[in-house]
């Protein structure tokens, strides 16, 4: 028993032996094993991952992209002193607190983020021993304190700067009073500091008042500096700009006229609004000083002062001081900014004050054009620019004036600056718009400088220029047949350009040069950059599709899809697709072709779908095709939703050619289809199931009715946004493709933009409604080198076959207002019938033989139409009514002799109206033509009519056009505004 | 309206940033800087110069390496503001001497000034280094010029011929030389980029000369020039001048277009097809004997482009054979002919091939005796790389020498398909000073004399550079 129990107590091991060799051990072991890891990941953080950008964008450890080093680094710092100040006073390699310090023996003060080195130095430059002990006493006391700078700024690559701040502070006061030689250097160079805290984001404000203090000196370099410092701080400090102003206000009238302007520059740079009345009177003084500089810069200080406080600025009438000197200054730059700064004020009081609206109109008049066109080569390069800008708005009243101009212009084609080449160039295309042999000449004109500028400047340059190439090529392609060569790309170019110069190849591409055109782009489609390789291969598609000979064309295709790249391959199905849509007769070579092709070898859904969508369509050509698509089928779940539905149309089609064959595929596609997850290929197999069961022929019908050849695909871009960016031509518009208000907020479009706004508006929507266009002014529509009216047929239908889904069933309800007339008549002629795809075609036919003016009757005798006399409404609001509506009525009406003879300028009549209750929103043209937009509201709807009425007072014709919310009273709304009108001029 | 304007170096620091109208939030550097790096995921496309992010337009230019950027919100006319740009950076070249990182960091409160008097609340005041100077007044510091990279434009010329001082181009318009002297002197550039396209059958597809004469003045009191070009010069196949005009016959306007100088095509004449001028040209004289008068304004400037796409002979031919060797091999011989005369050195020459994707490795074969050629495939973007130096040209390419380079390339998959398709085209990059395939010229460069003793330093330079050498195989 004893030795039974000692065996037991010697060979099990007792509980703690358990514990520890089964729980404390293994702990032990992991917590090892993580302690390990755990060094390993902190020494590769502090060593290597901090360092890697990808890591200090993915932890945010990059504060600021500023990287620039103040010198904070204390030996860095302690260094650099020296070197700036070695030649001073004996031991002044020290930051001069520290000099005081050591000479007047205060230690205490020493700033805690001084280095070692530093006082190893001072210690051995401290004679007295007292001293050494002082100094030994401070740095222990510096070293027991808590460091607050450092925890309060963790990282010690981040400086707060606030030590150096203080620091700064000191010097500048000891300078400040200082008249010493040399002080000045010794300013510049603090100063330069201060600027370089300033511009890596440390916030130095809280020395404005020494710098302000240093500020008091003839050297204009550090006045410059001090302007620039007080320019960036007084927004945010308000109270320390007062502080400047009395400076500021002196050097206004500082004998130097360089001292005046910089002071003038900086006291309207302020940007503080409680200060504004310090600034009338030196601007008043500075538009009226003698020196061009000074007056330049008051001139924009105007301006500034503008944007502060609008009604400062007008009650000191500083806009009549603008004009006066735009009209009479001998120097040009002060006339430019004058009209650069009455643009600008003009523009946006021009909603308000009718007077500022008239001025705006006075701009682009005829007297001023031609005074500025007269003083053209005294601007610099940019003042010509901007007067050309507005010499594009001019309409001359002749041929003669157009010429005129245009004689006077033609040299600045020859710039070596693109911005005032194409600043000519848009002055030339809107002159010539009515005129279409010239506007064509003007193309051949201005397509040499145009190359020489693309091909001259640096790689953004030549794509700006590059980018309105492009829209005159896209505008006129058989005008630049012959130079295609020079849209050929480099290898070197970026892809931006190359994009381009693409798209420009495939415009231009016709019988004569498609051969080469093409060999070329089959070239690129070898290129290494895969982007551009399949770019080229769009362009050669959409260059077969342009075509009517594409038999060398398809050659090509097809020999893309040989070249066993995936890329390739992928494009090219995609293309050959596109190309038997519209060329069936080519299917029998394609389809050779692409039998050999296998399904395992293309990836991209668009391909795939491509490659099912002939597999088919062209079944009964492809022996296998019925297996391939079955081994499609089966692996169902690889592909993507748009490959699937492609899949179950494509064994559908196959399965009524050769049904024994794909029974099965069809089985294992409707099988899978019904059980997928996508709503869309759900649907679709479950209808086609239905279908089936209902009847296998008509299925076929449905699924697989005879096809017509595609003759013309759809155009992305429709002519009005094509004419909206051509009239913009020279912005941003050209660049991005897309007409302003698609990127700009209403108010940062540029000067003029509202006016122009309404009446490219009208051009688009008329151009659009093709039969309610009756008549359409030459001038306004500009094109005359597109012809348009064959696209726009094929784009109305694709629009009007999408829109009549939408469910109106109750003719009754009013339309909404986003909703256009079509549809109301639609909705009223279908009344509850059953839409099914047939009955598609059938609206869209109906559609393009209904007058889109034809009014629907009204549902019951309305109540005779009353007006709001107060009627708002902003511009904003008005452009997108305007947009969205149809027009209702569209009529031409006498205006009568008198009232011809009374509308001298179209304020009279606005004013007229506007005792109608009809406002106006905006007026424009010069006798005898004059265009206006009104508006009016319902007394007691916020249904509002709008109408744009153009009025020759020679032939005392008004040609109206009027959109209406509730299209049911416009009849009404017509008869109002036409007794008004015809009131007009007796009274 | 220009509301802010900045640049920003290769990694993305803010160096210089200057707001003026305050429209546009304060951290737009970081989203543009952003935007740019991350374009496109793979890397391969560039962010066009011109994009809108949430209503602000962005536009940057790159200028050795910095990128020169301004927004606006509202609709400006694109080619404005880039020229701008392009214009701000010359501006601040002229006045530092070199333009980089570095010499912008040291003189950033000159380079405030600058932008203060160029731009004023948006509106552009002026870009002329001459006007500029009675507004500015800090003095730039100038860097030293030996650390200049060697891949600066600058350097084309320093190693071109002796007698050429390379710092001229890098020196400040406005710093004085050590000395307290500056010295009075003008250099003429004539710099030509060519572009051509060779068939795989070696015959020219395409090819074209952008020119420019550049002009440097140091010249004090702004004398005036005369510069004279060949005397059979002729513009244009469409780019004389037009009248436009009216006759009034019947009421039919037409528009007379009539071209001066329609090509003499004799033999040897220089015909461009189309050019443009500087502002401070005066071309009162040009249609009868072909001079230029112009008072040079200070700082660098572009007399005159031109562009032209008469058939030139092409410096260089290059020879390309692609023989297979098995299906795991083939070799590639590439060979470039030197035709142009034998007193003119071409610099550094490089030649350029991409290579089948699944080339594994290449190994490379000089003709026996060659000296400062170098030779590489970069496996990340399988390229061949062969780079003639010059010192191999002082001795075996001036003019009329031909250099062969064979490569024998070992594939990681079997070839199929046409080895030619997956490989090449052969482009070329070189610099070749004191030639210009146009064969522009100027003959003469006159200074309006102050007095007698008054003869500044005339530098005239020709370059001929490769923009797009390309041949196909």
């Amino acid at each position: 028993m004893d030795s039974a129990a000692t065996s037991f107590s010697s060979s099990t091991p007792s509980p703690v032996d358990y514990i520890v060799l089964l729980i404390l051990r293994p702990i032990a072991a992991i917590s090892f094993v993580f302690v390990f890891i755990a060094l390993g990941w902190l020494l590769a953080w502090k060593l290597v991952l901090v360092h890697v950008p990808l890591v200090q964008e993915i932890f945010g450890l990059r504060k600021k992209p500023a990287k620039f080093k103040p010198q904070t680094r204390r030996i860095s710092r302690y260094y650099n002193s020296i070197n700036t100040r070695n030649s001073s006073a004996p031991g002044s390699g020290y930051p001069p607190v520290l000099v005081q310090c050591c000479h007047s023996s205060s230690i205490a003060i020493i700033k805690p983020n001084y280095s070692r080195v530093a006082i190893s130095h001072l210690w051995s430059s401290l004679e007295p021993p007292s001293n050494r002990i002082r100094l030994l006493c401070s740095t222990f006391s510096q070293a027991m304190a808590p460091p607050a700078q450092s925890s309060r700024n963790p990282s010690p690559s981040q400086p707060s700067g606030k030590g150096e701040v203080s620091d700064l502070r000191s010097q500048l006061r000891q300078l400040a009073g200082s008249r010493a030689p040399g002080v000045d250097d010794a300013k510049r160079e603090l100063f330069k500091k201060v600027i370089s805290y300033m511009t890596i984001g440390i916030d130095v404000s809280s020395l404005f008042g020494e710098m302000v203090m240093c500020s008091v000196t003839p050297d204009i370099v550090l006045k410059k500096m001090c302007y620039l410092y007080v320019g960036n701080y007084a927004k945010v400090n308000p109270d320390l700009a007062l502080l400047t102003i009395n400076f500021l206000q002196r050097d206004c009238k500082d004998q130097d006229p360089m001292i005046r302007g910089l002071a003038l520059r900086s006291l309207s740079s302020l940007r503080v609004a409680n200060l504004v009345e310090y600034l009338v009177g030196p601007l008043g003084s500075g538009l009226k000083d003698n020196n061009a500089y000074v007056r330049t810069v008051a001139v924009m200080g105007a301006l500034k002062l503008y944007h502060i406080s609008a009604s400062t600025c007008l009650d000191a009438d500083f806009p009549a001081v603008l004009k006066h000197l735009m009209l009479n200054d001998s120097e040009s730059q002060v006339v430019a900014n004058c009209l650069s700064a009455l643009q600008e004020i003009w523009n946006s009081e021009s909603s308000t004050s009718e007077e500022a609206a008239r001025e705006k109109e006075g701009l682009i008049s005829k007297p001023f054009i031609y005074y500025l066109l007269n003083r053209l080569r005294e601007f610099n390069e940019w003042g010509q620019c901007l007067v050309l800008e507005l010499v594009a708005k001019y309409v001359p009243s002749d041929t003669n004036e157009n010429f005129d101009i245009m004689n006077l212009l033609e040299d600045r084609l020859q710039h070596a600056n693109g911005a005032v080449v194409l600043a000519t160039i848009k002055v030339f295309l809107q002159l010539t718009l009515s005129m279409a042999d010239v506007h064509q000449e003007v193309y051949e004109r201005i397509k040499a400088p145009l190359l020489t500028l693309v091909s001259s400047g640096s790689p953004e340059q030549s794509y700006a220029v590059l980018s309105h190439l492009h829209l005159l090529v896209m505008r006129a392609p058989y005008l630049f047949t012959s130079d295609y060569k020079h849209f050929y790309c480099q290898y070197n170019e970026p892809s931006y350009v190359k994009k381009l110069k693409l798209e420009m190849l495939t415009a231009v591409a016709n019988e004569s040069n498609t051969y080469e055109i093409v060999t070329e782009l089959c070239e690129y489609a070898a290129n290494v950059y895969v982007a551009i390789a399949r770019e080229s291969i769009r362009a050669v598609g959409k260059i077969a599709l342009q075509q009517y000979d594409v038999n060398a064309i398809v050659d090509r295709l097809l020999q893309f899809l040989e070249m066993e790249k995936d890329y390739v391959t992928a494009e090219a199905l995609v293309l050959v697709k596109d190309l038997l849509r519209k060329y069936p007769q080519w299917s029998h070579d394609c389809i050779a072709v692409v039998g050999n092709i296998s399904s395992k070898n293309v990836q991209e859904p668009k391909a795939k779908a491509a490659l099912i969508w002939m597999l088919g369509e062209y079944a009964q050509d492809m022996d296998d095709a019925p297996y391939i698509l079955e081994s499609l089928a089966e692996n169902w779940e690889d592909d993507a939703p748009e490959v699937r539905l492609h899949l179950l149309t494509a064994i559908m089609k196959c399965f009524f050619r050769r049904p024994p064959e794909t029974q099965k595929a069809l089985g294992i596609a409707l099988a899978a289809g019904l059980s997928d997850f996508h709503q869309d290929v759900h649907d679709r197999a479950l209808f086609y199931y239905r279908l089936l069961q209902y009847d296998v022929s008509s299925a076929e019908r449905v699924v697989n009715p005879p096809k017509q050849a595609v003759s013309v695909f759809a155009d992305t871009q429709s002519n009005e946004i094509k004419d909206r960016i051509f009239d913009e031509f020279n912005s941003l518009s050209i660049v991005y493709q897309k007409p302003s208000y698609m990127f700009t907020d209403k108010d940062h479009r540029g000067p003029f933009e509202f006016s122009d706004e309404i009446d490219n508006l009208t051009v688009g929507v008329e151009s659009e409604h093709v039969v309610a266009a009756t008549s359409v002014d030459a001038n306004e529509t500009s094109d005359l080198l597109l012809s348009t009216s064959e696209k726009e047929e094929t784009r109305a239908m694709v629009a009007n076959g999408s829109d009549y889904t939408a469910p109106f069933y109750d003719s009754s309800t009013p339309a909404l207002p986003s909703q256009g007339q079509s549809e109301l008549a639609i909705t009223g002629l279908l009344g509850t019938a059953d839409p099914g795809p047939q009955a598609s075609t059938a609206i869209d036919d109906l559609l393009m033989g209904l007058d889109l003016t034809a009014p629907p009757a009204p549902a019951s005798a309305p109540p005779p139409l009353k007006l709001n006399a107060r009627a708002a409404l902003d511009a904003g609001s008005f452009q997108r009514t305007w947009r969205e509506l149809p027009v209702a009525i569209s009529q031409e009406c006498e205006l009568g002799s008198q009232g011809a003879a009374a509308l001298t300028s179209p304020q009279a009549l606005l004013h007229h109206m506007q005792g109608n209750s009809i406002q106006c929103i905006a007026s424009g043209g010069q006798s005898p033509n004059f265009k206006f937009f009104f508006f009016a509201q319902k007394a007691y709807e916020p249904s509002v009519f709008l109408v744009e009425c153009k009025i020759n007072t020679s032939t005392t014709k008004a040609q109206l056009n009027i959109k209406a919310e509730d299209q049911s009273t416009s009849h009404e709304f017509l008869a109002l505004f036409q007794s008004a009108l015809s009131r007009f001029g007796l009274s | 309206m220009i509301s802010q304007f900045f640049v920003l170096s290769q990694r993305g620091d803010n160096i210089v940033f200057r707001d003026y109208r305050g429209d546009v939030q304060k951290g737009s550097a970081e989203i543009f800087f952003r935007k740019v790096k991350f374009w496109k995921d793979d890397g391969e496309e560039e962010a066009p110069p011109v994009f809108n992010v949430d209503g602000v337009n962005y536009f940057h230019v790159k200028v050795v390496g910095l990128l020169f950027v301004a927004t606006t919100r509202v609709n400006m006319s694109p080619s404005l503001v880039l020229e701008l740009l392009q214009r701000i950076a010359r501006v601040i070249k002229d006045y530092l001497g070199i333009l980089n990182e570095d010499s912008i960091r040291k003189n950033f409160v000159l380079v405030y000034e600058l932008l203060d008097e160029v731009i004023d609340f948006g509106y552009v005041q002026t870009t002329s280094t001459e006007v500029l100077k009675s507004y500015v007044f800090n003095e730039p510091i100038v860097i030293d010029a030996a650390r200049l990279q060697p891949l600066n434009p600058a350097s084309m010329f320093m190693q071109g011929t002796k007698r050429m001082p390379g710092t001229a181009v890098t020196k400040s318009v406005v710093a004085n030389d050590p000395g307290g002297r500056k010295r009075e002197e003008i250099f003429v550039d004539i710099i030509e980029k060519i572009s051509v396209t060779f068939s795989s059958s070696g015959y020219i597809l395409t090819s074209e000369i952008d020119g420019t004469i550049q002009m440097k003045s140091y010249l004090s009191g702004n004398p005036e020039i005369r510069l004279a070009l060949n005397e059979d010069l002729a513009i244009g196949t469409s780019g004389g001048r037009a009248t436009y005009g009216i006759f009034q016959d019947l009421n039919c306007f037409s528009f007379v277009h009539h071209t001066d100088y329609r090509s003499s095509s004799g033999s040897g004449s220089v015909i461009l097809d189309d050019c443009n001028f500087h502002e401070s040209v005066r071309l009162d004289s040009f249609d009868i004997d072909r001079t230029l008068s112009l008072v040079p304004p200070d700082g660098e400037f572009p007399v005159m482009n031109y562009r032209m796409t008469q058939e030139f002979k092409p410096p260089f031919r290059i020879n390309t054979l692609i023989e297979e060797a098995g299906s795991l091999r083939a070799e590639v011989i590439l060979k470039i002919s030197a035709e142009f005369p034998s007193n003119i050195t071409a610099n550094t020459i490089i030649v350029q091939m991409p290579l089948p994707k699944y080339t594994a490795r290449a190994t490379f074969e000089l003709e026996a005796g060659a000296v400062g050629q170098t030779t590489d495939f970069k496996e990340s973007t399988k390229r061949l790389e062969w780079g003639l130096k010059k010192a191999s040209f002082l001795r075996y390419i001036s003019g009329g020498s031909e250099h062969t380079l064979r490569a024998k390339l070992t594939f990681s998959q079997e070839l199929h398909g046409n080895i030619t398709k997956e490989a090449g085209p052969v482009s070329l990059t070189f610099t070749i000073p004191m030639y210009n395939v146009s064969k522009l010229q100027v003959k003469y460069l006159q200074i309006a004399k102050k007095s007698s003793s008054y003869n500044p330093y005339r530098w005239v330079r020709y370059v001929t550079q490769a923009n797009s050498y390309v041949a196909r195989i």
